[in-house]
């Protein structure tokens, strides 16, 4: 079953743009996705958008639609308010490359500064013995597609463009505690990671867990953790100390 | 405006054209070799295809069955790909396996564990036994993640959203590539002895496919246009589970996990069809009745259930029930895991399906069965190398992961393609590096003609003449031409009828117009991407209408059977007078004789257990 629906599509470059309406055929069990290419195969041939797997898997097409960040290939149609227009808007935090497309090189930026996994020197081969509840944890954060969406949501960034020099931002938040609960990483990450890459910045707000596709709890499960191990390096003499001994014997 | 730009011009010793598991591997290895490298993509980093992979890397590890081992790999392989793979890459596939999958782990890959802490291995279709590497149903994911922060880390240049739309040459010799930043439109110009195509496939030109809008054929296009071979391009896979609905997501793979961790197929009367399809190739090791076969997943001295026979055997078979009248409600058959499995095992082995299927169709896996049918998936055809170098017969041209041919024969199995990438990425990476110290005595030189030639046809779509076409419909057109007329099953008739539908396409194609400038234009990159689908459709069908037999992913009505005299012939296509830039479409058409198996080898055929 067919039906006529209302598309407010953001249009411009880095010099500006506005807001343009298209009305497109759509089908039952469509996603925003769908009626994009809509738009774009048949009134906008020049319509810029990013989109590869249209699974939910790459992480591409994300966008705001109706004001909320997230991936136009697993927004159905269905969820949105029935009879209003559907209004999509590129990722704020990222400079407009053109119409939906953003420049998010800021991320592959970041992604460079993070210290490599390395191996300890009690299996520094593998094959690795590790076991599943110790693989686990990191394995939650190896779920992230690197939508972008909790980087643009994240308001250290969002609303203050001045903190982007030295903040990672949520997704190297969980990267870094990624390697951190590596069962068999010999790197220590903290204090670069709270002195360089801006961990303090974060106050929990929670907003990048809200927008995550993979339902990861960036909060809960990376940075509030990562928040404490921080803590209890820099501040507290007795894990200090240990952790001194651990890396002697190493 | 093309005769007054001035080129952004880079020269390196490799590129690396692709960022998939391949290109990334490739690009690794020729790093590590000292070669000056580039690695070219048309997405971002970690978007491209391979990130779609979900069930695993298939590697005789032994970590679940001692019993397992290389031989045993080489001959599931070489089985499944119906004795048509080239011996020598499906063995240093099965050998060397096991050492890349343990390298990406030694790179911070996490994979599944075993209780005793080891990599876990799961069941898959013609795989004798549990071999998959994997990750949940995500393991495509954390193969490129793993390869993509090893390039990172190693600081490997990264050309992200740069489409290459032409191969440069100096004679004979690769000389470098061409291409435009897909943001602003400019124009680059790659110099270099060497260049890996690590392009992946070629599936967005059929109407129903599980491939993203990559998988134009680029590498294939490109490879014949600077005057390559490419082999066997008839055998195009298609997935036995893509989702059938709704139609937005029609198409979408369903991981062959679903089936290896215990799903079954069902019709429409509730029949577990598969048992009456069994053919004899695969009898002796196939259970033909349904306790037998539930006892496989615990129990290996049982034969194994038909549901697991190879992809190309399970597409047709289903594709028979549905013709047959005994199809779902949308046009698939079940797939049942829910009565088979507990909620919570679903929801651990298969976390992406269970969320794709309740995000996208409205339906609990957990709960009730899913409606699927065959998706457009793999091309088994790619460019002809040599098995050990990947090197093509253009010299400094190489060719890694789905955009080469040989090593999957008539049908790939599953699992056998992230192992591809690994295996043979690493020796193009560095027999390209290799390559390129041989020819620094005398580099190749690009010649500024070919350049402007080469701008002149990439805008070509800007200049608007009469009758102009929108290239979304040409696509479109060139869909339904090889969904109808070159899909699962084919005849004589209907692929003469797309050989003419593709030319007529061709001739669209030549007038089509697009609005807008060139900065981030999506309906330009479509009408330059259309260029190299519509060449690889041809030989496709062209190397379809050649094989007078059925086999692995080639079936032909008015040939049912798997010939003896074909099973010794690989189709080489060609084109008749290569260019670089916009070739004429001329193809040769040619049979080879297969490379002679070494009886050592041939004896590990023998044991079909």
């Amino acid at each position: 079953m067919s039906f006529d629906l209302e598309l407010r599509i953001w249009r411009g470059d880095a010099d500006g743009g506005d807001l343009k309406d298209y009305v497109v055929e759509a089908e039952e069990g469509q996603v925003v996705l769908d009626a994009v290419h809509r738009a774009q195969a048949t009134q906008a041939n020049d319509l810029a958008v990013r989109w590869n797997c249209k699974a939910g898997k790459c992480g591409s097409c994300s966008a705001e639609i109706n004001g909320r960040p997230r991936l136009m290939c697993m927004t159905r149609l269905s969820v949105l308010p029935v009879g209003a227009p559907v209004t999509i808007t590129p990722l704020r935090t990222f400079p407009v490359i053109r119409d939906l497309v953003t420049d998010v090189s800021f991320n592959y930026e970041k992604a460079r500064h993070v210290p490599a996994f390395t191996p300890t020197a009690d299996q520094p081969v593998a094959p690795f013995t590790m076991f599943q509840p110790d693989v686990e944890r990191s394995q939650e954060f190896r779920k992230c597609i690197e939508c972008w969406l909790c980087q643009n949501t994240c308001h250290v960034m969002r609303d203050h463009e001045e903190n982007k020099p030295h903040f990672a931002g949520p997704r190297f938040f969980i990267r870094y505690a990624e390697l951190d609960m590596h069962p068999n990483d010999a790197c220590d990450r903290k204090s670069f990671l709270q002195e360089s890459e801006g961990l303090g910045y974060c106050n929990i707000t929670k907003c990048c867990t809200e927008v995550c596709p993979e339902q990861i709890h960036i909060t809960d499960n990376a940075i509030i953790p990562m928040k404490e191990r921080v803590v209890d390096t820099k501040y507290d003499p007795l894990v200090r100390f240990f952790s001194r001994r651990r890396t002697a014997r190493a | 405006m093309a005769a007054t730009e001035s080129f952004e011009h880079h020269s390196y010793d490799v590129i690396v054209i692709g960022a998939g598991g391949a290109g990334l591997r490739a690009a690794v290895a020729a790093h590590d070799a000292g070669a000056r490298t580039a690695l070219v993509c048309r997405s971002l980093l970690g978007k491209a295809h391979t990130v779609m992979a979900e069930g695993g890397i298939a590697a005789a590890l032994g970590n679940l069955w001692p019993e397992d081992n290389w031989e045993v790999h080489f001959r599931d392989t070489m089985r499944g790909g119906k004795l048509l793979n080239h011996w020598r890459m499906a063995e240093l596939h099965a050998k060397e396996a096991p050492a890349r999958v343990y390298e990406l782990e030694q790179w911070g890959a996490l994979f599944d564990r075993t209780p005793s802490g080891k990599i876990s291995q799961r069941d898959f279709g013609g795989h004798r036994y549990a071999r998959l590497a994997h990750v949940g149903d995500r393991t495509g994911l954390e193969m490129i993640r793993a390869l993509q922060q090893r390039a990172v880390s190693a600081g490997i240049d990264v050309f992200m959203e740069l489409t290459i739309t032409d191969l440069l040459k100096d004679g004979d010799r690769i000389a470098g590539a061409f291409g435009y930043w897909r943001e602003s439109g400019r124009f680059v110009v790659f110099e270099a002895p060497a260049v890996v195509l690590a392009t992946g496939g070629i599936g967005k030109s059929w109407k129903v496919t599980s491939n993203s809008w990559e998988c134009t054929g680029d590498g294939h296009a490109l490879a014949l246009r600077a005057g390559a071979t490419l082999l066997n391009m008839e055998f195009v896979q298609f997935h036995p589970t893509g989702m059938v609905w709704p139609l937005s997501v029609r198409g979408l793979l369903v991981t062959e996990s679903v089936r290896g961790d215990g799903g079954v197929l069902r019709n429409s009367e509730g029949q577990r069809f598969m048992f009456d399809y069994i053919p004899d190739f695969f009898k002796a090791e196939t259970a033909d009745n349904v306790e037998e076969a539930d006892r496989w997943y615990d129990d290996k001295s049982n034969r194994r259930p038909p549901e697991l026979l190879p992809r190309d055997e399970v597409a047709r078979a289903i594709n028979s029930e549905i013709k047959a009248g005994r199809g779902t409600p949308h046009g698939g058959v079940f797939l049942d895991i829910a009565s088979r499995r507990t909620p919570e095992f679903i929801k651990r082995r298969l976390p992406s399906m269970y969320h794709q299927f309740k995000e996208l169709a409205d339906v609990d896996i957990t709960k009730e069965a899913m409606e699927i049918g065959p998706t457009c998936h793999y091309v088994m055809g790619g460019v002809e190398v040599d098995p050990d170098s990947q090197a093509s017969v253009v010299p400094g041209l190489f060719a890694a992961g789905e955009v080469a041919g040989g090593m999957h024969g008539a049908n790939r199995l599953g699992g056998n393609s992230l192992s591809d990438l690994i295996v043979f990425g690493k020796r193009a990476g560095e027999f390209a590096a290799e390559y390129a110290k041989t020819a620094q005595a005398a580099l190749p030189k690009v010649a500024e003609v070919t350049l402007s030639r080469s701008a002149e046809e990439a805008l070509a779509p800007f200049r608007a003449g009469e009758a102009a076409e929108n290239p979304y419909s040409v696509h479109q057109d060139l869909q339904e031409t090889m969904q109808d007329l070159v899909g699962i099953i084919r005849v004589e008739d209907e692929l003469k009828e797309a050989l003419e539908k593709v030319a007529a396409l061709q001739a669209r194609a030549t007038r089509i117009a697009v609005e807008g400038n060139r900065q981030y234009n999506p309906g330009w990159h479509l009408a330059l991407d259309l260029r190299n689908m519509l060449l690889v459709s041809q030989a496709v069908t062209a190397a379809a209408l050649e094989r007078q037999e059925s086999r692995g992913g080639h079936t032909r009505d008015d040939y049912p059977n798997a010939d003896p005299y074909w099973g010794t012939q690989n189709v080489v296509v060609a084109l008749k007078a290569p260019r670089v830039g916009t070739a004429g479409t001329e193809l040769s058409v040619r049979r080879q004789p297969l490379p002679k198996l070494p009886p050592e080898l041939a004896k590990l055929l023998e044991d079909v257990h």
